[in-house]
């Protein structure tokens, strides 16, 4: 079947079989392997992407699903070459180490601010149940939310 | 110093392709015409294989081939061991062949059976399901204490009693006698719980050969590329070093299980030749639970000797370690080599006795898991000493202050073959109370009763030996090769600066790092120096990352090339301005003559280097500025600290809460403190999800894994844990020129014992004296409910 959507601001038709997951079109389809497939069980958040601005495990919706949807992923957040504040934000406060997880870890959080600008870490915490990190202890990834918040507050 | 140079906080290089998605981990390569292979594993814990039909397979649309043992017997060696081990009576360890592909056989649920090679995923995958193979399902046995036991199921006709090795450290003789004179002796049996070491990126494999040429190429998610290259390529497939680069490209997280080569690799490489197509495998999350090298496993039971004052006079400890069913990589040296040495921790304790039975069993093989041996020591020693101080009623500070190595006392030998550098055990000590607010815990602890839960504190001291390897010492332990690092330092024509290391990064940060160091060390920015690692046609031959040993190792290689180039800088620079050579001083960037104002920077020195003036002696000095350096250290590296937890635990849920937790390392000299820092929060948690959550399990009667995906195997989430308060109190490790000791697994190494001993402080008051990992809910509210009667009933 042939489906259109918009990535990253552009309009794709991609023609896909039923079952083809949306992570799959991403990185098979349009080569957008930015986003990531870890954990096959939808537990691990690295494939997270946004659809119509709706923080989503890519490998968990089917890309029939997002069809006439925009979606953004990891290589869409940068604008003109700069990062965006929630990419800053984890370089400044080292919220990355082996960036396997990066990826959704900031799609997830660029969706939590969205709809809470100055979230609590309590907050926060909570909000990455669903993303997993095995390298960084969350810590220095909390405070970069933290801290990208803070940015997009002032932006 | 440069801004950015040592000690900088410096933000890394590395971050922003992976921050914007341009990582490129094998996942993300494609090559021109690529196959996909798709392993088919065993379903069963411990059968013979009767029989395997691959022709409803091969006939599958768009399926290109069926490998099974049949095809590779005679093609491809076994998987080999890096590391053998000699048991108590000098013999070498038990080494069993193990086939690429499960020859006659199948000895863990995941082992593999046959590979399908097809022109999409898909078709790969379907084509798995239709390889017919006949099993005859024999008993398993996955526990390690039932392995050993007499008429246990028995993996090899020529391993009797499914024992590897057994091993032994120390002197018996000495720690039996010191028992005999002991005032009191605490004894403790703990399981150190098996773990999957669960990296992110799971393992892959592209590989792609050139039949013009007969070169190979494989890109693999790998810690140790050159080792790869030598352990596939030469060992077992038969290609010189010449013909095969390997590339580890961005690799996501290794944790120690990507520093053991595997079957897959050898295999798609094989393929790609066979077929002259390039074959690429991903493994799913599944069949990484399935096939990764797993975590520790031991049952242990350990006596500590103490005199009237709670000095310890011996250490007794007997383990039982299961590796699996094969021996992996490094396997057998993990239980034994890294974790006997290290029982004699932080302290003075005089005889130490260690026996290792390395034994096999119906799972996965294990081996290196961040910290390797060294926590699982650690977590016994820490617990016997607070066994040992509740016995005598002794404050858990002060016996473990009593029994400091003191450090004036350093370097200090220990009775079990390691030789300490340097530490200074009281100020970590001290620090970490101080950070952690030890004195006003019984207030906390207060409150939390109030509230209706039990509040515990743990604290543990700990000493480790990282810097992976003397070559010397290694090789007498058994390693099969050398263990230095390896450094090439180009300077290029304009002055800036590539560096080549043999060291491997995967989430370390050392394009950062060794960019601060060589900046630092030749005072170039860092911005200016760029580092390659991770592929063999770039880098000279190095030993790759593990054991905490890129700084201490791959950076002391780095300090050694960086000396020659300001050897050789100084030689040009004495020709250029007319001065003898012994009056040359490198300073700030510059080489000038003593006491002069006479100077040439080091951009002119690299300009004249590779456009040599009339006055460069081109005679006697060869153009050019690149150097190479080889380091072999002269002993390990010893991190050492205080880490402190509290925990508090709802009594009828059993649920335990880690709530504070602070870590004071010793790492030696901090090349750049946020890394350092990083590396500590990750280390502290991998360590908290062994001790409260994360938990491999076998079921005992089919061997099948029952903790096979994220859903089942319990890892610590964001809002699992607290903010880790961390700090650094070093001394300046006398083995290496810069100083460092290491800081990739203190976390690790310090925090479950840290953990367990606040959480049965929490129980304190039910009489429970021991509880092993994981603290899962169900485990305490069972200890709970076992206990509540008892202490009812006191």
């Amino acid at each position: 079947m042939d489906i259109t959507l918009a990535v990253n601001g552009r309009q794709v038709t991609a023609s896909i079989e039923a079952n083809t997951l949306l992570s799959a079109l991403l990185r098979e389809g349009l080569a957008l392997t930015g986003t990531h497939v870890a954990c096959d069980t939808s537990q691990c958040g690295a494939c997270t992407v946004l659809v119509d601005g709706a923080s989503v495990k890519s490998c968990t919706l089917l890309a029939a699903e997002a069809a006439g949807a925009t979606v953004v992923t990891i290589e869409g957040l940068a604008a003109d070459g700069a990062l965006h504040p929630m990419q800053q934000a984890f370089h400044d406060e080292h919220g990355l180490q082996c960036g396997f997880c990066t990826p959704g870890m900031v799609m997830s959080a660029v969706d939590l601010v969205a709809g809470n600008p100055d979230p609590s870490e309590a907050e926060i915490r909570a909000w990455l149940k669903g993303n997993i990190c095995r390298c960084t202890g969350y810590q220095n990834i909390v405070k970069a939310i933290c801290a990208g918040a803070a940015a997009l507050r002032s932006a | 110093m440069t801004q950015d140079g040592i000690g900088a906080p410096l933000r890394r290089k590395e971050d922003r392709r992976f921050l914007t998605g341009r990582g490129r981990y094998v996942h993300d390569i494609v090559r021109p015409g690529q196959l996909y292979a798709v392993f088919l594993r065993s379903p069963h814990a411990h059968a013979e294989i009767l029989g395997i039909d691959t022709r409803p397979a091969l006939a599958g649309t768009g399926v290109v081939a069926v490998y099974t043992a049949a095809d590779t017997a005679g093609k491809i060696n076994g998987v080999p061991c890096a590391w053998g081990i000699a048991g108590k009576d000098g013999k070498p360890m038990k080494e069993p062949p193990h086939p690429p592909l499960a020859l006659g056989k199948v000895r863990h649920v995941g082992d593999p059976v046959a590979m399908v090679v097809a022109e999409s995923l898909a078709a790969a995958r379907n084509a798995a399901e239709l390889v017919q193979v006949s099993y005859k399902v024999l008993p398993a046995v996955t526990g390690v204490a039932d392995a050993v036991k007499p008429g246990a199921p028995q993996l090899y006709d020529d391993v009797p009693g499914n024992l590897c090795c057994d091993w032994a450290v120390g002197d018996k003789a000495k720690t039996d006698a010191a028992f005999a004179k002991a005032h009191h002796v605490a004894r403790l049996d703990l399981v150190n719980n098996r773990l999957v070491p669960n990296a992110m990126e799971s393992r892959a494999a592209l590989a792609e050969y050139e039949p013009a040429t007969g070169d190979y190429t494989l890109y693999t998610s790998t810690q140790l590329p050159h080792v790869a290259r030598v352990l596939l390529g030469v060992l077992m497939l038969g290609i010189p070093e010449r013909k095969f680069r390997v590339v580890a490209p961005d690799v996501g997280g290794g944790f120690g299980s990507k520093q053991v080569v595997y079957a897959e690799e050898a295999l798609v490489t094989w393929a790609a030749g066979q077929l002259e197509r390039p074959v690429k495998w991903v493994a799913e999350r599944s069949e990484a639970f399935l096939s990764d090298a797993q975590g520790r496993d031991h049952v242990t039971h350990a006596e500590l000797a103490l005199d009237k004052d709670g000095k310890f006079l011996g250490l007794r400890v007997a383990t039982l370690a299961n590796i699996g069913g094969y021996v992996s990589t490094f396997g057998p040296n993990i239980p034994t080599n890294l974790y006997g040495p290290l029982l004699a921790g932080a302290y003075t304790t005089p005889a130490i006795y260690c026996e290792v039975k390395v034994v096999f069993s119906n799972t996965v093989p294990t081996d290196a898991y961040r910290g390797a041996g060294r926590p699982e020591a650690t977590y016994v020693l820490e617990r016997i000493v607070d066994v040992a101080a509740r016995d005598l009623g002794l404050d858990r500070v002060d016996i473990r202050r009593r029994n400091f190595i003191a450090k004036d006392a350093y370097p200090y030998q220990t009775p079990v073959m390691l030789q300490y550098d340097t530490g200074d055990h009281a100020a970590t000590l001290a620090r970490a109370l101080d950070l952690s607010g030890w004195s006003g815990f019984a207030a906390r602890r207060a409150g939390a009763a109030s509230r209706g839960k039990l509040r515990g504190i743990g604290i543990v001291t700990y000493i480790e030996a990282c810097g992976l390897a003397p070559s010397r010492i290694a090789q007498q332990l058994g390693a099969r090769g050398g263990l230095f690092e390896s450094a090439n330092i180009r300077v290029n024509p304009s002055g800036d600066v590539s560096v080549f290391t043999g060291a491997h990064s995967h989430g370390q940060g050392h394009e950062t790092v060794f960019a601060q160091l060589v900046g630092e060390l030749l005072g170039v920015p860092s911005a200016n120096v760029e580092v390659v690692h991770g592929d063999t046609a770039r880098s000279p031959f190095g030993l790759g990352t593990y054991g905490s040993r890129s700084a201490a190792v791959g950076g002391a290689a780095l300090f050694k090339a960086a000396g020659k180039i300001i050897d050789k800088g100084k030689k040009i620079a004495a020709a250029l301005l007319e001065a003898s050579e012994q009056d040359i001083e490198f300073k700030n960037g510059a080489f000038m003559v003593a006491g002069t104002d006479r100077a040439k920077s080091f951009v002119e020195i690299a300009g004249a280097a590779y456009t040599p003036p009339p006055s460069y002696p081109l005679e006697t000095l060869e153009p050019g500025l690149e150097e190479t350096a080889f380091y072999d250290p002269v002993n390990f590296t010893y991190p050492g600290g205080c880490h402190v937890a509290e925990v508090e635990i709802d009594p009828e849920t059993g649920v335990t809460t880690l709530v504070a937790y602070t870590a004071v390392d010793d790492v030696g000299t901090v090349l750049n403190p946020m890394i350092v820092e990083g590396q500590v929060h990750g280390g502290v948690v991998q360590g908290v999800g062994q001790a409260l959550c994360e938990d491999c399990v076998y079921d005992p009667e089919s061997g099948q894994l029952l903790s096979g995906s994220f859903m089942d195997y319990c890892m610590p989430r964001a809002d699992d844990l607290p903010v880790i308060v961390s700090a650094t109190e070093s001394t300046v490790s006398a083995h290496n020129p810069i100083g460092v000791k290491g800081c990739g697994e203190t976390g690790t190494i310090a925090s479950p014992a840290t953990v367990m001993n606040a959480v049965v402080d929490a129980l304190a008051a039910y009489g429970i004296s021991h509880v092993d990992m994981p603290a899962s809910p169900q485990r305490i509210w069972r200890a709970i409910q076992a206990a509540a009667p008892r202490a009812a009933a006191e």
